[in-house]
């Protein structure tokens, strides 16, 4: 089974502070690091390599060079081997971009039966990569899977994760899928991994040439997302959770709207 | 030392691996009860971290010296027993195999060790060996394929939970230091039996104890490098122990910076946070400078030792010397900085304080370090 993984560099945003007055993420000596969900990715991919021997996991991310730090943590995890994008004509690309260069990366390694990606990365929030990319390259996708029930040899069980429960759902491969966190313990990199892929090199970088896209196809030239405005909502006070039946939380939620003279 | 990606990924690993797996609770029971949690060991087998340095082909990692530390200066700032239970499998435990092990030696001790199947124990240290260990007193007499041990080693550390020991006994009373020959010793032989725990004053959840060998037959299979050489392989093993002790020590002590640091940004008196007193800033400043001092002389003689410079042991010996002393006096100052909250149980520092106490004394006391140092200037 050749099984492909979509991963992101992102900034630690348990260490972001937010710049108080232009309302914008404060990089500056912030560091880099696998987005959480993709290393979710990583794992499922892992443990289907696990299970069926003689499947390969490539992992693919867009990003600049220093990215290939992330894909190293990757393939020191256990997958065989990356493929990084990067291109001065890729810099700026919003989701709808982004999924153009990533699919087009995709194409050309080629031969895949499964896909993962992480739902979301932490920087940007927007699930909407995963999806895109299923899209153009014309494949069934699910989102949210939070157990992969069986693999079969022409399709893959899995459930998707829903506010109040979860859908089991059986989608044909080759196909997407997009992880969560409940998925799976991501593992540890091993350390003689670590060394032979320092050592080693398992990483494949293309430009735009490289996987067949023009310029315009590309970065901010293909992006129509433009950031009107960020800003930082204000902190919220912790809400309460009532417990016990309707009746009696019926009874403390008027009891504390006594407290506060609100009836 | 400004490291590749390479070592930068080998801390990373060590730092995720001991903060997820070693959580403050977790620490908290193994320094109540004195018992170490089985299922960590268990990830540290799973994880490799038993052969750091042992070969790829026995199973091992096939790290160096430089890997080794980092992962135990990571491990250590956030649980200094656990560090022990790494160091042990690496340096004492598998340092003298990888010496002077046979093939055959290294297939059947060595690589069971590197899978974390087999826990190992270093026998030098005895009642009257201490600082002197040339004053082994335990023996060993041949007696046709076998050789007959008898004598009482002593604080060896998890001696108790070991599947084996590399054992110091003279087999030659008239040679010194070299009539010291080093064996292989199973610790399921008959004639083996431990002491009782000791009850320490910190690093608890590994136990030490007393091993004691009464008429024990060793095969001469397990003898472990040629007669006479044990004294020569002991040394060279305890520099890889001592650069351990030197990574234990500067990942102690940063821990115990760390600590300081939180506190001393919450703790408030005369209406401001005592970090903005210079007398604690500065103190602050003090710590943090000795430990990034002694954080570069423990790399640079680990990198030293897997060059084999003519002066590695000097070197392995100063920043073993310089870090365990300096993470005695930054455990001070950051159970000083914590005031009357540090000396109660409840906060971090009252551990990290009893933990670094023996950095100073295991591997080679400092008076011992200083001995090796002078030792090497004066020659």
């Amino acid at each position: 089974m050749k099984i492909i993984v979509c991963a992101k560099q992102v900034p630690d945003t348990n260490e972001v502070r937010i710049d108080p007055v232009k309302g914008t993420l404060i990089r500056e000596g912030v560091p880099s690091i696998l987005n959480p969900d993709d290393a979710n990715a990583v794992e499922a991919a892992l443990a289907i390599k696990d299970q069926i021997p003689g499947s390969t996991v490539s992992v693919v991310s867009m990003g600049p060079a220093q990215a290939s730090y992330m894909l190293k943590e990757c393939i020191a995890m256990g997958a065989d081997d990356a493929y990084l994008l990067s291109s001065r004509a890729f810099g700026g690309a919003d989701t709808c971009a982004t999924s153009t260069t990533i699919a087009a990366g995709i194409n050309k390694i080629g031969g895949y039966d499964l896909i993962f990606a992480g739902r979301q990365a932490i920087d940007g929030d927007t699930a909407q990569v995963g999806p895109q990319v299923a899209q153009r390259l014309g494949l069934p996708f699910v989102t949210y899977v939070q157990k992969i029930r069986e693999l079969k040899e022409k399709s893959i069980i899995v459930e998707r994760s829903l506010e109040d429960g979860y859908e089991v759902i059986e989608v044909p491969l080759p196909c997407v899928l997009t992880v969560i966190k409940e998925l799976n313990e991501p593992r540890y990199m091993n350390i003689s991994r670590i060394i032979d892929v320092c050592e080693n090199n398992y990483i494949t970088t293309w430009d735009e040439n490289d996987v067949d896209l023009s310029p315009e196809e590309c970065g901010l030239n293909a992006s129509p997302t433009q950031v009107f405005r960020s800003f930082t909502p204000t902190p919220k006070g912790k809400g309460e959770m009532l417990d016990g039946t309707v009746t009696e939380m019926a009874n403390l939620l008027v009891n504390k709207l006594r407290e506060k003279h609100v009836l | 030392m400004i490291f590749s990606e390479k070592y930068e990924l080998i801390r990373k690993f060590a730092r995720d691996f001991a903060e997820n797996e070693i959580p403050s609770e977790v620490q908290d029971t193994i320094d109540q009860t004195g018992e170490y949690p089985q299922e960590i060991l268990d990830k540290m087998k799973k994880n490799g971290l038993f052969g750091i340095k042992a070969p790829k082909e026995l199973g091992g990692q096939g790290g160096d010296t430089l890997a080794y530390v980092i992962v135990i200066e990571e491990i250590s700032r956030v649980s200094m027993v656990s560090s022990i239970y790494v160091s042990g499998a690496n340096s004492l435990g598998s340092g003298p195999l990888m010496l002077a092990g046979t093939q055959e030696q290294l297939e059947k001790y060595l690589a069971p060790v590197a899978r974390g199947e087999k826990y190992p124990s270093f026998g030098l240290t005895e009642p009257g060996a201490g600082s002197d260990a040339g004053a082994v007193a335990t023996t060993a007499v041949r007696d046709g394929d076998y050789y007959i041990l008898n004598g009482r080693k002593t604080f060896i550390t998890a001696a108790p939970i070991s599947d084996f020991c590399i054992v110091f006994a003279k087999t030659d009373l008239t040679k010194g230091t070299r009539g010291i020959s080093t064996f292989i010793v199973d610790m399921k032989l008959p004639g083996i039996s431990f002491g009782s725990h000791e009850k320490k004053m910190g690093i608890i959840g590994c136990p030490t104890s007393d091993i004691v060998l009464e008429d024990v037959r060793v095969h001469k299979s397990d003898l472990l490098g040629e007669e006479g050489r044990g004294f020569t392989n002991a040394m060279k093993t305890l520099d890889y122990g001592r650069l351990g002790v030197a990574a234990q020590s500067v990942g102690l002590a940063q821990a115990c910076l760390e600590e300081a640091i939180k506190y001393a940004k919450e703790r408030k008196q005369f209406g401001r946070r005592i970090a903005d007193f210079q007398a604690i800033s500065f103190m602050l400043a003090d710590m943090a400078t000795e430990v990034e001092a002694a954080r570069e002389l423990l790399y640079n003689a680990a990198v030293l030792k897997d060059r084999d410079d003519k002066n590695a042991s000097m070197k392995v010996s100063m920043a073993k010397y310089y870090a365990s002393e300096m993470c005695n006096r930054v455990a001070y100052k950051a159970l000083q900085i914590h005031g009357g909250y540090g000396y109660i149980k409840d906060y971090r520092i009252e551990r990290l304080y009893r933990d670094a106490r023996i950095n100073s004394i295991f591997e080679g006391t400092s008076q011992v370090q200083q001995m090796v140092i002078s030792g090497a200037l004066l020659k």
